[in-house]
């Protein structure tokens, strides 16, 4: 194979900023809808960049104590998902609605 | 190859981000997080961590955006409309996430500096599935079990909430 | 000798009637008020008995009370001649208006407030007249002026009678704050109030003839003697005490605590001695109180406030002998006002209790014939009072008026013509009462005998009390003879006949004459009429100015601007900074994830500053 330009392997901050520009389209995903499921969403994929790092950190230091991380994140997120999406349900019966702004009761 | 398929992977998952963010249709942006997420396993399995590309796609991928995407079909949402300009998110927001961006980019490139690269298959088998697994069983085993009592309580409080009420 | 017992006899019959009076029937009440005075009167004859000692005051103390550093003060009671006096005229004269106000008070409401007030008023007096030193004499001091403010705003529900309560304890305190300062100078120089001790230095101190330390401390007593003794310028409380109940009049504003300053000078009379600047102002004052409340006198229609004046008069009369070093002459005066001046005031009471409570003198007459018990007993109160020869008035009033010959013979001039308007003015009432036709509507009655026999007994004491009781070779057994000149005694007897007459002359003769001066000097007949309008000038020099001021500058501005303004102010601001602070709280999810964000920069920069974490 002919040398091409760029490099054969990455190195691991590579990945870590990778995991930095998905948090950060994650919380402007937060910031910017409105639909409360997307919202939750953006949450999703913050969780997962986050999982990412995690990972990354992992192979550096060759243990499986990331990887154990990361499995606990994911079995949060999946109750956290679980248990959201039921408050999201109960709040379209109560409010019939599922725009984020119109969630504002704890307004002083 | 590492070196490609890693950025391939990494367009792929970035372009779905953004798909997620700037999509108006809930369902669109659910399949493009599913996107995400598929990218981030390949990703995962090029950092050594089999048992964990494994489990995000099974669980993350399989289980929890179907549950979203059940919801979404439940409730029926639609569209989003274009909502009203809000100007001061535009002048505040953007700017702010550009900076949280260059900081951590910063952060990361002079703390962690030189690092190594990652090669597929170059370190021990530190995330195969045995090794986790003995992990898990071992050091963190009460962690595993305070997860199991909370995905009960989870279960318990979805019902809870999500029922009809008996009138 | 058990000295203790004189006050506190009265003190407990205070206790029991002021505690629970309000159960027991009149008898009852009787018996603890006039029996507990009683008793104290025996045990004062007993002291009397076991021996008055002349040189060396016998002393009683009782138990430390201020023990600070060097400064002890101890409560300590003393006997001596001078006390002896006191404590017989006191306790005397206090039993026979007791039982006299048991007659007078039998109709009144608050009767067991009114004798358990009275025995309160004993116990200061008599503790002011033992006190062994400064301290306890103030004690007494002020109790008596507390008693004075409850006795005179007896009838309460009477606006005038609390705002004259008011007046005297406010004058009174005035008085009081010289007397203060007097004390903290003594106990500053000399490091003690005893007496003994005090007045030992104190005589070993140089006499001074310019200002000194010696002359303030005088001046600061005098200040407090006028003010407890109603002398210029703070006499103004005594005519308006005439508010309160007739008893009273007369125990306190006649015959005791009015004569405190009187005491309180006496004793200090070493210190005095010293400071001869201070006894020539006390004279001077005494003198012109004499004659300025004798003016006054002449004018006044109602028959106690005659009296009242005549009283402010005769004290001015008692501080001119104590300011010309006639000391016992001064004391001596004391014991024979104290028995015709509350035979004055009683006897008016009587009056006043056979009209049903008239005190105007025009609603009065003719009342010889009616109570004549009365008016006898009021004739010889007068003629004491005028100086007529033999009475026990005339005495006093002539070793006042010799030594103020001796000492400065225009003294004698003025205090002669003083005299002669004494004379005037109390036979203007004495005619005006008892002679002449009934002009009033009322039916006069005579008083019972539990208020005519202290009448007779007083009148007894005011004709040969006198003779009885020689004051001056009393307190001062080793000094020589005075010698009498017989033409000073025969001025002074003449000035009280010329009153007499006069008064016979214009009120009961041609009654017609009066009006007429009235009219003819009408402004200067309006001024004396007005009291020389002091009180008003008081008021609107003194009261007013500290009304207005405290009212405008204190309450208003300080109090509810400033004070209330601060406080106030706090809490506007909190309230206005939560207003401010609460716009953060919107409701809206987005803007927290957004501040959440900002927040996670902000912190990221301080980790980078700081160095980052390694």
């Amino acid at each position: 194979m002919p040398q091409l330009p760029f490099p054969s392997a990455v190195p691991i901050s590579y990945y870590l900023i990778l995991s930095a520009i998905l948090f950060v389209l994650g919380v402007a995903g937060f910031i910017y809808r409105r639909n409360i499921i997307t919202v939750f969403m953006s949450i999703e994929l913050m969780l997962n960049a986050v999982n990412l790092s995690f990972v990354a950190f992992s192979y550096k230091f060759a243990k499986p104590d990331g990887h154990i991380f990361s499995f606990f994140v994911m079995v949060v997120a999946a109750a956290e998902a679980a248990v959201g999406l039921a408050i999201i349900l109960t709040v379209f019966k109560n409010k019939q609605t599922l725009q984020i702004d119109d969630v504002d009761s704890m307004k002083l | 190859m590492d070196a490609i398929l890693f950025f391939v992977f990494a367009a792929l998952a970035v372009g779905c981000a953004v798909s997620l963010v700037l999509q108006s249709h809930p369902i669109a942006s659910a399949l493009s997080l599913i996107g995400v997420m598929g990218s981030l396993g390949v990703l995962y399995l090029l950092l050594g961590g089999e048992f964990i590309a494994m489990a995000q796609l099974i669980v993350y991928a399989g289980a929890i955006m179907v549950l979203f995407i059940f919801v979404i079909m439940l409730l029926n949402a639609g569209a989003e409309p274009p909502g009203p300009k809000a100007k001061y998110l535009k002048f505040i927001g953007a700017p702010l996430l550009i900076v949280l961006m260059g900081l951590i980019g910063y952060f990361v490139q002079t703390q962690m500096g030189a690092t190594e690269v990652v090669k597929f298959g170059s370190k021990s088998d530190f995330g195969s599935p045995a090794s986790v697994g003995m992990s898990l069983f071992t050091q963190y085993l009460l962690p595993f079990e305070v997860t199991s009592v909370l995905i009960l309580i989870a279960i318990l409080g979805a019902i809870v909430l999500a029922r009809k009420e008996i009138d | 000798m058990q000295l203790w017992l004189i006050p506190i006899l009265p003190f407990i019959g205070f206790l029991i009637n002021g505690l629970f009076g309000r159960r027991f029937s009149k008898p009852v009440i009787n018996a603890v008020a006039v029996g507990s005075v009683a008793l104290s009167f025996l045990w004062v004859l007993k002291c009397f008995m076991a021996g008055v000692p002349a040189e060396e005051p016998h002393i009683e103390r009782y138990f430390t009370w201020i023990a600070s550093g060097d400064f002890t003060v101890g409560v300590d009671f003393m006997f001596d001649r001078l006390n002896s006096v006191m404590l017989f005229v006191v306790t005397g004269v206090g039993l026979l208006i007791h039982i006299y106000a048991v007659g007078y008070m039998s109709h009144e409401g608050g009767y067991y407030r009114f004798f358990a007030y009275l025995n309160l008023f004993m116990f200061f007096m008599l503790t002011l007249v033992l006190g062994a030193n400064f301290l306890i004499l103030f004690i007494g001091w002020e109790g008596v002026g507390l008693c004075s403010y409850l006795l005179i705003g007896f009838y309460f529900l009477e606006k005038f009678a609390g705002d004259a309560g008011k007046k005297a304890f406010i004058v009174n305190r005035v008085g009081d704050f010289g007397f203060s300062l007097a004390m903290f100078l003594i106990a500053n120089h000399f490091g003690t109030l005893d007496f003994g001790a005090v007045f030992e230095k104190a005589k070993a101190m140089p006499v001074e003839h310019s200002a000194g330390f010696l002359t303030a401390v005088c001046l600061l007593l005098v200040l407090g003697a006028t003010g407890k003794s109603a002398q210029i310028p703070l006499y103004t409380w005594l005519p308006d005490a005439m508010a309160g109940p007739t008893p009273v009049s007369a125990l306190i504003h006649a015959a005791t605590m009015v004569t405190a300053g009187v005491y309180m000078v006496t004793r200090s009379q070493l210190m005095f001695n010293n400071a001869p600047i201070a006894l020539e102002v006390l004279a001077i004052i005494g003198l012109a109180t004499a004659f300025f409340a004798a003016t006054i006198g002449i004018c006044q229609t109602d028959i106690k406030k005659v009296f009242a004046y005549s009283t402010v008069s005769q004290l001015g009369y008692m501080f001119l002998g104590l300011g010309v070093g006639a000391y016992s002459a001064g004391v001596w005066h004391l014991m024979t006002h104290a028995f015709f001046k509350a035979l004055l005031f009683l006897g008016a009471g009587s009056v006043i209790h056979a009209l049903s409570g008239e005190q105007e003198l025009s609603q009065m007459g003719g009342l010889r014939k009616k109570i004549p018990y009365t008016f006898w007993t009021l004739m010889c109160a007068g003629l004491a009072i005028a100086g007529f020869p033999l009475t026990s008035g005339y005495f006093s009033k002539e070793a006042i008026l010799g030594a103020a010959f001796e000492h400065h013979e225009w003294m004698f001039w003025v205090g002669v013509f003083t005299a002669g308007m004494t004379a005037f003015y109390v036979f203007r009432a004495l005619f005006l009462a008892f002679f002449g036709e009934y002009r009033g509507h009322h039916h006069p009655h005579e008083s019972p005998f539990v208020m005519t026999i202290p009448l007779m007994v007083l009148a007894a004491l005011s004709l040969a009390g006198g003779l009885l009781f020689n004051i001056p070779h009393w307190l001062e057994p080793n000094a020589p003879p005075e010698h009498e000149d017989l033409k000073l005694k025969i001025i002074a007897i003449g000035s009280g006949f010329l009153g007499i007459v006069l008064a016979y002359y214009m009120y009961v003769v041609n009654t017609n004459l009066p009006v007429k001066i009235a009219n003819t000097f009408s402004a200067v007949y309006r001024v004396i009429y007005n009291k020389y309008f002091v009180d008003e000038a008081y008021d609107s020099v003194i009261v007013h100015p500290l009304e207005e001021g405290s009212r405008v500058l204190l309450w208003k501005g300080i109090d509810a601007g400033m004070i209330d303004g601060t406080v106030n102010g706090v809490g506007h601001t909190a309230r206005g900074f939560g207003k401010i602070l609460r716009w953060a709280q919107a409701g809206n999810i987005r803007g927290y994830a957004a501040w959440v964000a900002f927040g996670s920069v902000l912190v990221l920069i301080a980790i980078g500053l700081v160095g980052g974490s390694k």
